[in-house]
């Protein structure tokens, strides 16, 4: 039988993303039979992270310090925000190393299922660092679903204001796709989108 | 119980990391949700956006099981009108009334075919005076269309469009909406208690496009009638997507 310790770990990995209860158990046993080599350090970095890490002040992104690194990294362009739905967008922008700037985390999008209202995103706080004198441009990299570009549009009549050019991400073909496995969306948008070569 | 049928993705929820639960309006079983295995997939990612026009197949084994349904794309609606915030708000206003104003599981084929006439219009530059006259059409599905065809007070009937188009407003012509009865009324016959009618736009007697003000006087018509009737009866608030479009065409 499993013991009433063991038990309440597997229930809280099985809340993890991407971990059923069948899974959890397994890795349940694994941490178990690990127990110096991954199941102390691994509680021992669970504490230290739920003790020290936070939302940044600045953008909302989480890390140990506020503000985050990336707002106190002196070596980024002030000159672009790039607006952002949640932390794991944010973590997708810096893996592809393509942007300098800096960012800024919504929380969210515009939904009416999930019951979030324009009074949800911290548009004040958004519009705030855009009028900045060292800002003129913020990027906005919502989804291209209907509630990540209705938010996008939504967040592009607020900065109307700000003096910044406000742009988007460009819809279109992946690296790697191929037009057949494609759909129709995607390929309508990719040649609206079309650049003289 | 098994079923395939034409269908325009009217909302969707995430359940789990992979499945979906989407909304669905068909042709001939009305609005229908239905659990999507892999909805959160790449592959569905395109597929179930509100107003994408789906080739839908739905399986359970009793009817009014939540069953499980398979999605094929038919028609990419919301990816051509992402890049407009008006045909945006549009599509995302029809598709959010449909959901919260009809009943599950009910046939609608008429509003079935007013939304897909609705979402094929709006690549036309007359989109939004063509919005307004689909939610007239709305009301008028479930029941509570509005008569714009004689004036409620004299019975004056509304002149033919040809007839309407190019000239002033004349004293016959149909101008109010009773916000009671929703009869329209005449300029002359509605002047003394306009205060407490509601504008009806030209556009929608004479047809023709409306311009902003018209649009906005249509919207705030079609509005009223929907929160009476349809909405408020069942204490739903109006869908905040239509708040988003009416707010677009405030001065």
């Amino acid at each position: 039988m499993i013991g009433p310790e063991i038990d309440r770990l597997i229930q809280l990995l099985a809340r993890l993303p991407g971990l059923g209860p069948r899974s959890a158990r397994r890795a349940a046993l694994h941490l178990v039979e690990k127990r110096d080599i991954l199941m102390a350090p691994l509680a021992e970095a669970l504490a230290e992270a739920a003790a020290n890490v936070r939302a940044c002040g600045v953008c909302g992104n989480f890390d140990t310090v506020d503000p985050c690194s990336i707002c106190a990294d002196a070596g980024r362009d002030d000159r672009e925000i790039c607006v952002v739905a949640d932390v794991a967008s944010l973590w997708a922008m810096e893996r592809a190393g393509s942007f300098r700037g800096r960012y800024h985390v919504l929380g969210g999008l515009l939904s009416a299922l999930d019951g979030i209202g324009p009074e949800d995103l911290g548009v004040a706080r958004l519009t705030a660092r855009a009028r900045d004198s060292k800002v003129e441009e913020v990027i906005l990299a919502t989804p291209a679903t209907v509630e990540g570009q209705t938010t996008a549009h939504y967040l592009a009549d607020c900065l109307a204001g700000c003096g910044v050019t406000v742009s988007g991400l460009a819809h279109g073909v992946p690296v790697g796709g191929e037009l057949d496995y494609l759909d129709d969306g995607t390929i309508s948008a990719a040649l609206r989108a079309r650049r003289r070569l | 119980m098994e079923w395939r049928d034409e269908a325009i993705v009217l909302a969707v929820r995430r359940l789990g990391e992979g499945a979906a639960v989407a909304s669905l309006l068909t042709r001939t079983h009305g609005r229908h949700p239905g659990l999507v295995r892999g909805g959160q997939s790449k592959a569905y990612r395109g597929v179930l956006l509100p107003g994408n026009r789906v080739d839908a197949r739905w399986r359970a084994r009793l009817a009014d099981q939540l069953g499980g349904l398979r999605c094929e794309l038919v028609g990419a609606h919301a990816a051509a009108a992402m890049d407009d915030p008006g045909r945006l708000a549009a599509l995302a206003a029809a598709c959010a009334l449909c959901e919260a104003a009809l009943p599950e599981r009910q046939p609608h084929e008429a509003v079935f075919e007013a939304l897909l006439a609705l979402l094929d219009a709006l690549a036309a530059e007359s989109w939004p005076s063509v919005y307004v006259h689909w939610e007239l059409a709305l009301l008028r599905a479930l029941g509570y269309g509005l008569d714009l065809s004689a004036c409620a007070a004299t019975g004056v009937p509304a002149p033919p469009p040809a007839a309407a188009e190019g000239v002033g407003r004349a004293n016959d012509e149909l101008a109010y909406v009773s916000p009671r009865t929703g009869r329209a009324v005449s300029l002359s016959a509605g002047a003394p208690y306009r205060d407490r009618l509601l504008a009806l736009p030209r556009f929608l007697v004479a047809g023709g496009e409306g311009d902003a003000a018209e649009i906005r006087a249509g919207l705030a018509l079609t509005g009223h009638f929907l929160d009476r009737h349809v909405l408020g009866p069942h204490a739903i608030p109006m869908p905040p997507a239509r708040s988003r479009l009416v707010d677009r065409f405030r001065g």
